[in-house]
């Protein structure tokens, strides 16, 4: 059932895919553990086109490849490719699945992982498609949660800074519709989660609270999702300063926090969180980072075939 | 019975129970002002026991295709489509909202991927009443207005 499957949108995943996904990847995590190198895609090959480019989605995808013992060919910008010549997305598809066995794909385009699953006969796995989805993000955001707190059900999870663009929480909130959680969106008055997102988590019964006040809610929360706060989206620079400075975390504010909180951000970042936050048993965002390689052996393994 | 008198068709397409102010959209959708040779007629905020106030579009010698009925339940979600023939209503059907919009509607995200590579547009219906479509590709969602500016 998952042999051959494509990974576009976190829409296309019910609860009990997901689960699978996070299960495999446990699996995968623990053997890797005990046996090192793994074999599972021994003499599979992974295509990586990244027509955009990325450092750590690239690079754990490859990192990922590698364990399951498969190998990786690619690009990392569109520049260095026939694109540039104008070739059509769909004859790139075409010609690089004659040489690969699934396919990676990150385009600035929305809805090109879509178009490129439609034309290719093997799996092709969404790496981010322009502002719409990037699906394995958030997988691996679910399967820190779980792999730390043993569980997702329960929890009281903090989304913080642009919740109006951000495409990262609006995934991750979809995805958590299928848990028992209770979501706190906390951005300032400017960057709020769009109405009807917020409305379609209520529908599916979320409990959601609003708020732009992240200190009074600290003590609250399990989980705190950090994102970054554009400096583009403010009319201006002053108005900008004023609400960066009040949604930095810094172990000052944590003081209030619950002991087991934990604080989590997709990275890269520029100053929501500051460093000596790291050394705390708060920080996860690097364990985050981590998830990743596992996440994404698990999805390769399940739509090549090679694990069940 | 007047307004049958002045307007009457010996074959062709009446398109009824149009929302007053939506029948010269629906021409223009059905490029019905390109017509080829057969009169087209206009019938403009009608007095209608349905619906208040209607437009009717009547076709001579033309009939319609599905995509062009699923165009006119996008403009027009009340039109009932007739098809006459010999002066008389032959066959009547309402039009339907179809669960997926295929081909005819182009998606309003300058970004997506169906405005800049071959595709057939798809979007998915999520509200008939109001209107309101999931792009395939890109996943945005239109509402009536725009839906109305891409048709
Ligand atoms: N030969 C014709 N030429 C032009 N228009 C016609 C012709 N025959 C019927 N119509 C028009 O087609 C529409 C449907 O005709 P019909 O006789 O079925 O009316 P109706 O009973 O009021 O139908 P409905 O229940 O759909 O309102 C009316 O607007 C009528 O004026
Ligand atoms: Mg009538
Ligand atoms: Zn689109």
């Amino acid at each position: 059932m998952w042999k051959g499957r494509d990974v576009i949108s976190i829409r296309d995943f019910k609860k009990e895919d997901i689960e699978h996904v996070l299960k495999t990847a446990e699996r995968l995590e623990r053997e890797l553990k005990d046996e090192g190198a793994l074999k599972y895609a021994g003499g599979k090959i992974l295509a990586t086109l990244f027509f955009e480019p990325s450092t750590r989605t690239r690079l754990s995808f490859e990192s990922a490849m590698h364990r399951l013992g498969g190998s990786v060919i690619g690009f990392s910008e569109a520049s260095s490719t026939s694109v540039k010549k104008g070739e059509s997305l769909r004859d790139t598809i075409k010609t690089v699945e004659q040489y690969s066995d699934v396919i990676v794909i990150r385009h600035p385009e929305e809805g090109a992982a879509r178009l490129a699953a439609e034309v290719a006969d093997i799996p092709v796995i969404n790496a981010g498609d322009g502002s719409n989805q990037h699906p394995t993000q958030t997988l691996l955001d679910l399967y820190t949660i779980k792999r730390t707190f043993g569980r997702i059900d329960g929890l009281k999870i903090g989304l913080l800074g642009d919740l109006k663009y951000g495409r990262t929480v609006h995934s991750l909130s979809e995805a958590l519709t299928h848990y028992d959680v209770e979501l706190y969106l906390i951005s300032p008055e400017l960057l709020r989660m769009p109405k009807h997102i917020v409305e379609e988590l209520r529908d599916k019964g979320v409990k959601i609270y609003e708020t732009s006040d992240l200190e009074s809610v600290i003590p609250e929360l399990d989980v705190l999702y950090a994102t970054r706060i554009q400096k583009e989206r403010f009319p201006d620079e002053q108005e900008y300063l004023k609400v960066k400075g009040s949604y930095v975390i810094t172990l000052d504010l944590l003081k209030n926090a619950k002991e087991s909180l934990k604080i989590m951000h997709p990275l890269p970042r520029v100053d929501e969180i500051h460093p000596s936050v790291d050394a705390s048993k708060h920080a996860i965002y690097f364990r985050q980072v981590f998830s990743g390689v596992p996440v994404r052996m698990a999805l390769l393994g399940l739509t090549l075939g090679v694990v069940e | 019975m007047s307004e049958l008198k002045v307007t009457a068709i010996k074959e062709g397409t009446v398109i009824d129970h149009i929302p007053a102010g939506k029948g010269l959209k629906v021409i223009q959708i059905l490029k019905l002002d390109k017509l080829n040779g057969g009169a087209l007629l206009l019938a403009a905020n009608v007095h209608s026991k349905k619906l208040g106030k209607k437009d009717i579009v009547k076709i001579e010698g033309r009939f319609l295709s599905e995509e062009e009925v699923n165009k006119i339940a996008l403009i027009a979600p009340s039109a009932t489509v007739n098809i006459v023939r010999e002066y008389k209503v032959a066959e009547k059907f309402q039009v339907e909202i179809p669960s997926e919009i295929v081909g005819i509607l182009r998606c309003a995200n300058p970004n997506c991927v169906s405005n800049h590579e071959y595709t057939t547009p798809k979007f998915y219906v999520i509200s008939k009443e109001p209107l309101k479509v999931r792009c395939h590709y890109c996943e945005r969602t239109m509402e009536e207005k725009e839906i109305l500016a891409n048709l």
